[in-house]
């Protein structure tokens, strides 16, 4: 088990436990973190789960499938940071780190 | 001794389960229990036609099991809500129990649609709606046998693209003219007949099932209108859903083929919401001004946030643009809008190049699209039929245009 914090859709602070190996979609998800649905389930269909990664956390994952990159290319607010959750698998090593939610929803 | 909570949820679904994390999102203090007549946690379903048909393994829970285990929300298994007394406000389940509710959300989804011909209750005819279905259904699979799906929809050609992979030798009946007939047009009908065909895949199109052929209660084959029997070792139906509206139509809610609720997802009974499958809604997309039913993770979701919304007393969420999506081999469809009504089509990019859109529209404004790997085309159409923006035909058939540079100055 490790946490994380994510920065919601409404600007507050929502820690987040996860298992190692679970996706962030999957650690917001299941912490009810507005402003992510994962609607597809992580099937890169619907862009309902991005997230904006600091630099020492994007440092920890391989980057991102040419699929990823062609759903990121038309998201909201892309920026340097940004990564679909559902393709971004959490390790022990990013326990306590921040991660901020993108765009409005709910 | 009946316990009273502030909103009871019927039904453990996509719709159900949303409600449950819309509620907590949005602040939500009160008491909340959740019923749902399935005897395992609650799970996605379009895996069952896609990843968890082809490796079975986990069950694709929608939630962990920790999720579940907060104080905040009771969940109740295997309990099958059999009558609602509006009047009392209680619910009652099979098992004898009788919970009380201030607010009710009904979730409770849709049933597969039984093929009604002789044989049909042949032991190794399956429809894929539930986990114990698919769970059923691998057990029945045997190395390399004849599968025919009944039924050319998409969990019918999901499920035909994944037996396929896994070595079957598969057959698709289908009563029209085309496959995908009731949520497509044409051009995306062909596309995916050819797919299927190029992998091996038999599509019988304008042919009726005039009944199952078995032998001691298993089916061997299929026969057809036509005469010609299709020999079968495991046969799957796929010919759509049945809303799951008996039990509140009982207790009076109104609605045909449907629930039938507002622009904030009340019956008509009082206290009473209905989300999801189950739902017949006016929609703002719709072409038509007749409530129509949804059958999407996207609408259950949705509706489920206006539903907690008008619970905690929050302005509704915007109006999103219905949206589905399908895997099938490694083609992804993402479609956008719906597109019955329209009165034009557009292909954008060449359907043999496996890339391509087509865009439905109804007087000049785009109404649908149906995107074929082309996430980018998918997302501009959600964007432009939210916007309800008119479009130069000519631009738009220009793959190499982005959707947004196409939409028309407003007059
Ligand atoms: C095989 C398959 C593939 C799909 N693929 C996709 C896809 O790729 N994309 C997409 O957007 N949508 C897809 N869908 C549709 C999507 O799964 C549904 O729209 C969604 O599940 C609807 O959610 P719901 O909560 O209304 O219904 P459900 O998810 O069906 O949940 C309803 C629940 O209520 C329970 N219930 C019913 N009656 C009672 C009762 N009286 N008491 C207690 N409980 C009750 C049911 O057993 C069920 O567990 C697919 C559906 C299937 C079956
Ligand atoms: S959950 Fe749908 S793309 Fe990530």
């Amino acid at each position: 088990m490790g946490r994380i914090t994510f920065i919601d859709s409404g600007q507050a602070e929502r820690p987040a436990d996860f298992s190692p190996g679970e996706s962030v979609m999957t650690a917001a998800v299941n912490n009810n973190v507005a402003g992510i649905d994962g609607e597809c389930g992580g099937e890169l269909s619907c862009a309902t789960c991005h997230v904006y990664l600091p630099e020492s956390l994007a440092a920890l994952v391989p980057p991102p499938s040419a699929d990823e990159l062609e759903m990121l290319e038309v998201v909201d607010e892309r920026q340097a940071g940004s990564r679909l959750g559902c393709q971004v698998r959490l390790v022990d090593s990013m326990d306590g780190m921040v991660v901020v939610v993108a765009g409005e929803g709910s | 001794m009946t316990t009273t909570y502030d909103v009871v949820v019927v039904g453990a679904g996509h719709a159900g389960v949303a409600v449950v994390s819309a509620l907590a999102k949005a602040g939500f203090a009160g008491s909340v229990a959740v019923l749902g007549d399935e005897p395992v946690l609650p799970y996605e379903r379009p895996p069952l036609s896609k990843e968890y048909l082809t490796d079975g393994g986990a069950a694709p829970l929608l939630r962990t099991e920790a999720f579940w285990s907060t104080d905040s929300v009771q969940l109740e298994l295997g309990a099958q809500v059999t009558t609602v007394d509006p009047a009392a406000k209680l619910v009652h389940v099979a098992d004898g129990r009788t919970f009380g509710y201030r607010k009710l959300v009904w979730a409770t989804g849709a049933d597969a649609r039984a093929l009604r011909v002789p044989g049909a209750t042949a032991d190794n005819l399956h429809s894929i709606r539930r986990l114990s279905d698919v769970d059923r259904l691998r057990r029945h699979l045997t190395a390399r046998g004849r599968a025919v799906i009944i039924g050319g929809g998409y969990i019918g050609l999901e499920t035909a693209a994944v037996l396929t992979g896994l070595g079957h030798q598969v057959t698709v009946v289908e009563a029209v003219d085309r496959v995908l007939a009731r949520v497509t047009g044409p051009v995306v009908s062909r596309f995916y007949q050819q797919l299927h065909e190029r992998h091996g895949v038999r599509i019988v199109l304008g042919e009726t099932v005039a009944g199952i052929a078995t032998r001691a209660g298993r089916a061997h084959g299929v026969h057809l209108g036509s005469g010609e029997l299709l020999p079968a070792d495991v046969v799957i139906v796929g010919v759509g859903a049945v809303p799951a509206v008996e039990v509140l139509q009982d207790a009076g809610a109104a609605g045909d083929g449907g629930l039938l609720v507002d622009d904030l997802c009340r019956t008509t009974l009082p206290d009473v919401h209905a989300i999801g499958d189950c739902a017949l809604q006016v929609n703002r997309f719709s072409t038509s001004a007749a409530p129509v039913r949804l059958e999407s993770v996207s609408n259950a979701n949705h509706q489920a946030k206006v539903t907690a919304a008008h619970l905690v007393g929050a302005p509704p969420p915007v109006p999103a643009v219905p949206w589905f999506w399908s895997n099938q081999y490694d083609v992804k469809l993402q479609t956008a809008g719906l597109f019955a009504g329209h009165d034009e089509v557009v292909t954008r990019g060449e359907p043999d190049s496996g890339r391509f859109s087509v865009l439905y529209l109804a007087r000049g404004r785009l109404l649908a699209a149906d995107c074929v790997n082309v996430p980018a085309d998918f997302a501009g159409a959600r964007r432009v039929i939210g916007e309800r923006e008119r479009l130069d035909t000519e631009l738009a058939a220009d793959p190499g245009t982005p959707l947004k540079t196409a939409v028309l100055a407003h007059a």
